[in-house]
């Protein structure tokens, strides 16, 4: 078998990674749904239950789904850090995240301490899962130094994200409270602005460079944009309990600043890309960019007191919506093909010719991404004006998901339907065995 | 005076480069263009193959020691690079630019993926085993690359 192996002994199986990535479009289906249902009463404040399970949908459901899928494969692959356990550490994450974002939407939506209970102990026990496993599969990285250095800052970010959480959330569930404003603040920070954002940047050092061939990030800058994140949020966060709120201030400022640069580097990076070739991913990631650029633009208007609360919906809504959910987009759509072509040729099914393009044309990539646009614009609209725009977000935004899915199922439609070899059996024999390591041209 | 690492990394940079040109191509249906470029590309990912595992690699197995350690993994890569290149041939002589097309991107990511954990990891394992013998390797390579 020509080829076999490379880092299957590194990989988890395809299905570890695909089941979070085959849940996450559900998620905004669901979140099209509440929207339509709840009508402009889901954008109207932060603070609504419909806002709120809304918001989860998509943050849980959506980004977090397809982060911990896609870190289930890049911990082992980039940066030889193999996951305990993959199977077990997978089944119970997923399975408790799935279940967990339906309980706390429903708690927010029908107000019911009981779904909030059962929420707090579900999420509570799958981000426990994973965070211990990751965090063990960090502790032993082989690639020390590299990749694996970086991906401590989104971990630990998401641990402080779900701690304050699920507090919010028990102080909700088990006696009827909700916190004060500061506590508030700090879980979306930490959850945009830490885990997302920091793990987005880790990301992007590696990939933007590697997909277009653009210039490297300055080196000097990329190697302390992390560190220097984490730690604006933390001085950040403790600035919230001084009776001046002036510090807090200028800190969530220079915070904004980094990430309004980080977009604007990436967009000019691409823009000098060697490799013309564009494709929907390279879109996805320029919406993306753009939107994070706004972001924190608005955030840091918000907080200087240039732009009043109403705009908050617009926040998440370029955050969410337009920074996180493109960028995951684009990626999914490079990702799970990627796989597919490698599981495949690792076990030596498939046929000469095949490649990632072969499970995915461009087509429906486009078809879907322009869905995921107009939602999007859509969804400002109803945000900033017209509160009436909300139907025809809602249903743009259930579409392009409905799209996403079907983009994904073809893929994996394709990997079922490839002949496998007789002993494909074997797929899981170490790669040394299999590899012809110097076979002649 | 260039070490080992910036040495190979500088020959990543150029089949990055013969990449591009070849894809550039194959994207306007430049059907002569494209053999010429793929074939420039072909032969210079041969002979970075060529110099890592008939000198770099087995050198540093002897010096530390490590033979089925990171050389091995890269070696089979190799393999599944050459695998993927292999099958672009036909797709070039074919004119047949949406499989060469798909083909490429596949090589690209697994390339570049290569070329991060050689970059990072074992060239600098590389540099430090031969400190003070880089320009003896290099030379090496030169004249193997030369033949």
């Amino acid at each position: 078998m020509p080829g076999a192996g490379l880092q299957l002994e590194q990989a988890p199986p395809f299905s570890v990674p695909l089941r979070f990535f085959l849940s996450a479009p559900v998620f905004v289906l669901l979140a099209a749904i509440v929207l339509v249902w709840q009508g402009p009463e889901a954008l109207g404040s932060r603070w609504t239950p419909a806002a709120l399970a809304l918001t989860h949908l998509l943050t849980l459901g959506f980004m977090a789904m397809a982060m911990l899928g896609a870190l289930m494969q890049i911990l082992p692959v980039l940066a030889g850090a193999p996951l305990p356990w993959p199977r077990v550490v997978a089944g119970i994450t997923h399975v408790a995240i799935l279940l967990g974002t339906l309980a706390l939407s429903g708690g927010f939506l029908w107000s019911e301490p009981l779904l909030l209970q059962l929420a707090f102990l579900l999420l509570a026990g799958g981000f426990a899962v994973f965070v211990a496993g990751a965090a063990g599969a960090l502790v032993q990285a082989k690639l020390q130094g590299a990749i694996a250095s970086e991906l401590w800052f989104p971990v630990a970010a998401l641990a402080v994200t779900v701690v304050l959480g699920l507090y919010l959330d028990a102080a909700r569930a088990w006696n009827g409270l909700v916190l004060a404003q500061a506590w508030r603040e700090l879980h979306p920070a930490w959850a945009l602005a830490g885990w997302t954002g920091l793990l987005v940047a880790a990301v992007a050092k590696q990939v933007v460079p590697m997909f277009q061939m653009t210039p490297s990030y300055p080196s000097l800058a990329s190697r302390y944009f992390s560190v220097a994140v984490f730690a604006l949020l933390v001085a950040w966060s403790a600035a919230q309990a001084l009776p001046d709120s002036r510090l807090a201030i200028a800190l969530g400022l220079v915070l904004s600043a980094a990430y309004l640069v980080f977009a604007l580097a990436t967009l000019e990076l691409q823009r000098r890309r060697r490799r013309r070739v564009g494709d929907t991913t390279l879109q996805f990631w320029r919406v993306g960019m753009i939107s994070l650029a706004l972001a924190a633009l608005l955030w840091a208007s918000r907080m200087a007191g240039l732009a009043p609360e109403r705009f908050d919906a617009a926040l998440g809504v370029l955050a969410i919506v337009g920074a996180a959910m493109s960028l995951i987009n684009g990626m999914l759509y490079k990702i799970v093909p990627f796989l597919a072509w490698f599981h495949l040729q690792a076990i030596g099914a498939g046929r000469r010719g095949l490649s990632m393009k072969s499970f995915l044309a461009e087509a429906p990539q486009r078809r879907q991404f322009a869905m995921h646009l107009i939602a999007l614009v859509l969804l400002l609209g109803a945000a900033c004006g017209p509160v009436a725009l909300v139907y025809p977000a809602a249903a743009c935004l259930g579409l392009s998901a409905v799209l996403l899915f079907s983009n994904l199922m073809k893929v994996v439609g394709g990997y079922r339907a490839m002949p496998r070899p007789a002993t494909s059996e074997g797929a899981r024999t170490p790669a040394r065995s299999l590899a012809e390591p110097r076979r002649a041209q | 005076m260039e070490n080992i690492s910036q040495y190979m990394k500088h020959d990543h940079e150029s089949c990055d480069a013969r990449f591009v040109e070849a894809e550039q191509a194959a994207e306007q249906r430049d059907w002569a263009r494209l053999a010429a470029q793929f074939a420039v590309f072909d032969g210079d990912a041969e002979r970075h193959f060529a110099i890592e595992e008939e000198i770099l690699f087995p050198k540093f197995e002897d010096r530390t020691g490590m033979t089925s350690g990171p050389t091995q993994m890269m070696r089979s890569e190799h393999a599944q690079m050459r695998d993927l290149l292999s099958q672009m041939r036909p797709a070039v002589e074919a004119r047949n630019a949406d499989e060469y097309l798909g083909l490429a991107e596949t090589l690209l990511v697994l390339m570049r993926q290569h070329n991060l954990k050689e970059e990072q990891i074992l060239y600098g394992m590389i540099d430090r085993a031969f400190q003070g013998e880089e320009q003896d390797l290099i030379g090496l390579m030169e004249a193997r690359k030369a033949a």
